[in-house]
């Protein structure tokens, strides 16, 4: 792949120049000019959402009437009300949750994925068959059971019951192996056992090897699993909603949806909001890294 | 990079040597070193070992016994592993497979488990706690029974009545029945100070009215024996149940009318004219919960309209984003387009505003009355975007390209790239229109990478919860059915209605509907693994 691309690059470069000097007048128009309309079109309906929530955020007005005036009015009112709301609690909650699910799921997958990578143990093949199959039943479908199964754990460990955080941060735990462990096996595998093998000579334990030797090597992979887990562990409402019941326990997911819940005495513009301060980082981690992320989202999590 | 990622280790791995010729192995010993690695080990099982024996012994009295159960084994398992020379690959593993053990494996058997039993409001607990709830809740004050000068007292705000009974003072709270109480000041024939108890004034009685009123104090361990409730927080008047279990028969008898009530096979005392007592308990019921869906009259006309709705609505999903996200890769992908990356990055803002929000947002634009797409770019027409059945079911496919486009987009661009440029070439050549490349070159060898996504996406929306329920709540409802169930229910949202939002929480059928959804996604995931594979091989 990588030698085929340098021996092409040229002549596709030089075709591209020739294309582009070659197709002016009627032909630009009649075979490039629709494609900036198509753009035009679609990038209308791709940002206007977007810029009506920003309008609907400043607009002091509040109710959903009243927010369809694009800009009209300009204020930082909402953004004052959030406080009143609990949305700064909402928000501390699902970064705590988002972020130590985050590193849980990198180390627990890491450690699976180097255990598959470099160790030869009886089930290894077994064990890497098995983690497929236990991902087929999605934890969204379980949401039943993992209530019952938090109520029950309330009676014993309360901190990892029903509306706990700990207690939701587990739960996402749950699915740290399954596709992070494939993900990460690749990429171990890349890296060359002569390595390990030299600082096993030099007499570094298996642990040192995987610590400092290892880790390091693959962290590209480590930001991209860590990443994809902290954007669906923030995007995630069914689980939040089932685990979480007290308004200060909320995530993000489960509060801004409560604020939005009543269309005729909800708080729109406090909702707007609220969803701009929430998504605008999102948003920018997104393009900011979309290449990774876009070889991580072929390779594991989806949607649409 | 799939097969990369499964491939190499076949010729790439040199044998792993046997752990016991390992380098110095021999000789360090982590017992005799002590490492600041073997430290932290030390430390960390440490933590483990204690908060896993803290759960064993609040199991135990509890009276958890699965869980307790499982405690012991999470200790052998912790502690074998992490001071074996021999377990080195579990190490690595055991962290991560505690986890799926308990919140993926444990959970799906026990989805499986539940969906064969009635588990759900009024059948929540064992038959004996059913019967002493049923026996509590029927309680009446008897008849010219001696009533006690009372006095309310708290602890650790845990309210409690006490009482001189029989000259003996006695104290005792909702879950403690009555018991001497030793120390007590008694003026008169009533209570005013007792040891470790404060005893309400007229003001705190006041403030906690209601939960003085409902609170039963047990005379005894035996429910029969009744016990001590009041009505205006200064007499007391021992209560008995109306009803009378019969250990040895198993039936309850209403001793005011007579009427014998006996278990029926779905965990309830049940009479002859068919009034059921509450609560009933667990009980396995088979595969009623399966086919409830089927059987019920009520329920089956939505059930069966839930279930078609939920494929149409999966597979025009995938459809329609990948048909918008392929004809924009294609209409993109031409080098004289400029601008390209800033294109791609506004196409793909869809996708990075998180999902949730997207449906909020759109559910407020649509709005009937006050929503942008009316107002505005319809100039006040009056749509009833989400609440008329076909227009919220086209709603919500238009809502959800809109999510789901901006991703097919990415992926079929990246796939577009990774097509040889002289296969196209060698096509043209041969004099074949640029729609017959597309369809013949282009396509088949999209599909190859893009195929095992497509099935992924399919089982995604099969479950995808959040944009219903944002977007429409699942309605408008259907009426008269007896659970809350709408047209633009998937199957998902109805499992959630049935076990959260219904009125009467159903987890048994709840689970028998979830294990139903995951034979119908498993099997289409399965299909499709083998279809893609297929497509590999050519």
């Amino acid at each position: 792949m990588a030698t085929q691309t340098t021996d092409q690059r040229p002549t596709k470069a030089a075709t591209t120049r020739k294309r582009r000097e070659g197709t002016t007048g009627a032909r630009w128009w009649r075979e490039v000019s629709w494609r900036y309309l198509v753009a035009l079109v679609m990038i209308a309906i791709c940002v206007l959402p977007l810029l009506y929530v920003l309008s609907a955020a400043l607009n002091p007005g509040g109710r959903l009437v009243g927010s369809n005036d694009l800009f009209g009015t300009v204020a930082a009112d909402n953004f004052a009300e959030l406080a009143d709301r609990g949305f700064w609690g909402w928000l501390r909650n699902s970064l705590v949750v988002c972020t130590v699910t985050a590193i849980g799921t990198v180390l627990m997958g890491a450690a699976a994925a180097y255990a598959f990578s470099r160790f030869r143990f009886r089930g290894r093949e077994k064990g890497l068959t098995g983690l497929l199959l236990a991902q087929m039943f999605p934890q969204t479908l379980a949401f039943v059971a993992i209530f019952l199964l938090l109520l029950t754990l309330a009676d014993v460990f309360p901190a990892l019951g029903l509306d706990s955080l700990l207690g939701l941060i587990c739960v996402y735990l749950g699915g740290a192996l399954g596709v992070n462990t494939f993900l990460m096996y690749g990429f171990f595998n890349t890296v060359p056992r002569e390595l390990d093998e030299a600082a096993k000579i030099d007499g570094a334990t298996h642990a040192q090897i995987f610590w400092t030797i290892i880790l390091r090597l693959v962290s590209p992979i480590l930001a991209v699993v860590g990443l994809l887990s902290f954007i669906s562990s923030f995007g995630d409402f069914l689980i939040a909603k089932v685990v979480l019941q007290h308004q200060e326990n909320w995530t993000v997911a489960v509060g801004l949806y409560t604020l939005a819940a009543d269309e005729r005495t909800a708080p729109w513009g406090v909702f707007a909001a609220g969803a701009v301060v929430a998504a605008v980082p999102i948003v920018l981690l997104f393009l900011f890294l979309q290449k990774y992320i876009v070889g991580g989202l072929t390779a594991g999590s989806v949607k649409g | 990079m799939s097969q990369q990622t499964i491939a190499p280790d076949g010729e790439q791995a040199p044998p792993q040597p046997p752990p016991r010729a390992r380098g110095r192995a021999g000789d360090s010993s982590p017992a005799r070193s002590f490492s600041r690695g073997f430290l932290v080990k030390l430390a960390l099982v440490a933590i483990v070992n204690a908060l896993a024996l803290y759960g064993l012994l609040t199991a135990i009295s509890v009276q958890q016994w699965a869980l307790a159960a499982s405690m012991v084994v999470a200790i052998v398992a912790v502690n074998w592993a992490y001071f074996s020379r021999r377990a080195l690959a579990a190490k690595y593993l055991l962290p991560g497979l505690a986890f799926l053990f308990v919140y993926v494996i444990f959970t799906a058997c026990y989805t499986a488990y539940v969906a064969f039993t009635n588990y759900g409001d009024g059948h929540n607990s064992t038959k004996q706690d059913a019967i002493e709830a049923i026996l509590a809740q029927n309680e009446q004050r008897v008849e010219g029974s001696q009533a006690y000068p009372l006095a309310v007292v708290s602890q650790d705000g845990e309210l409690g009545f006490a009482v001189v009974r029989d000259g003996q003072a006695e104290v005792g709270t909702a879950e403690q029945p009555l018991e001497p109480a030793d120390g007590a000041t008694v003026e008169g024939d009533r209570v005013t100070a007792l040891p470790g108890w404060d005893v309400l004034d007229f003001a705190a009685v006041a403030g906690q009215q209601d939960a003085i009123v409902a609170l039963r104090v047990p005379v005894s361990d035996e429910a029969a024996d009744g016990s001590l409730r009041t009505q205006d927080a200064s007499t007391a008047y021992v209560y008995e149940s109306v009803l009378e279990y019969d250990a040895a028969a198993d039936t309850m008898t209403d001793t005011s009318t007579g009427v014998v009530y006996t278990p029926d096979d779905h965990g309830s005392f049940r009479a002859d004219d068919g009034t059921a007592l509450t609560p009933g308990w667990k009980v396995t019921v088979g595969f009623e919960n399966f086919t409830r869906a089927f059987t019920d009259e009520r329920l089956r006309g939505p059930f069966v309209e839930v279930f078609l709705w939920t494929f149409a609505f999966a597979l025009l999903s995938v459809l329609t984003t990948f048909v918008l996200g392929l004809f924009l890769a294609v209409v993109f992908n031409d080098p004289r387009v400029r601008g390209r990356k800033v294109l791609r990055s506004l196409l793909i803002l869809p996708y990075a505003f998180p999902a949730f929000l997207s449906a909020l947002v759109w559910k407020g634009m649509l709005n009937e009355s006050s929503g942008f797409v009316n107002e505005v770019l319809l100039r006040g027409a009056d749509v009833g975007w989400l609440t008329d059945p076909w227009l919220a079911k086209g709603s919500i496919i238009a809502v959800n390209l809109w999510l789901g486009f901006p991703y097919m987009f990415l992926v079929c661009t990246g796939a577009l790239q990774s097509i040889p440029g002289d296969v196209l070439e060698s096509a043209r050549m041969d004099g074949a229109s640029a729609w017959r490349v597309q369809r013949s070159i282009v396509l088949p060898l999209l599909m190859v990478s893009v195929a095992p996504l497509l099935v992924a996406s399919f089982a995604f929306n099969f479950n995808n919860f959040a944009l219903i329920y944002m977007l429409t709540g699942g309605g408008p409802n259907f009426v008269g059915t007896p659970v809350v169930v709408g047209h633009t229910d998937i199957l998902i949202s109805m499992v959630y209605s049935v076990a959260f939002e219904s009125g009467l929480k159903q987890y048994g059928f709840a689970s028998a509907l979830s294990i139903l959804i995951f034979i119908v996604v498993g099997a289409i995931s399965w299909w499709g693994f083998r279809r893609t594979r297929r497509l590999e091989e050519l």
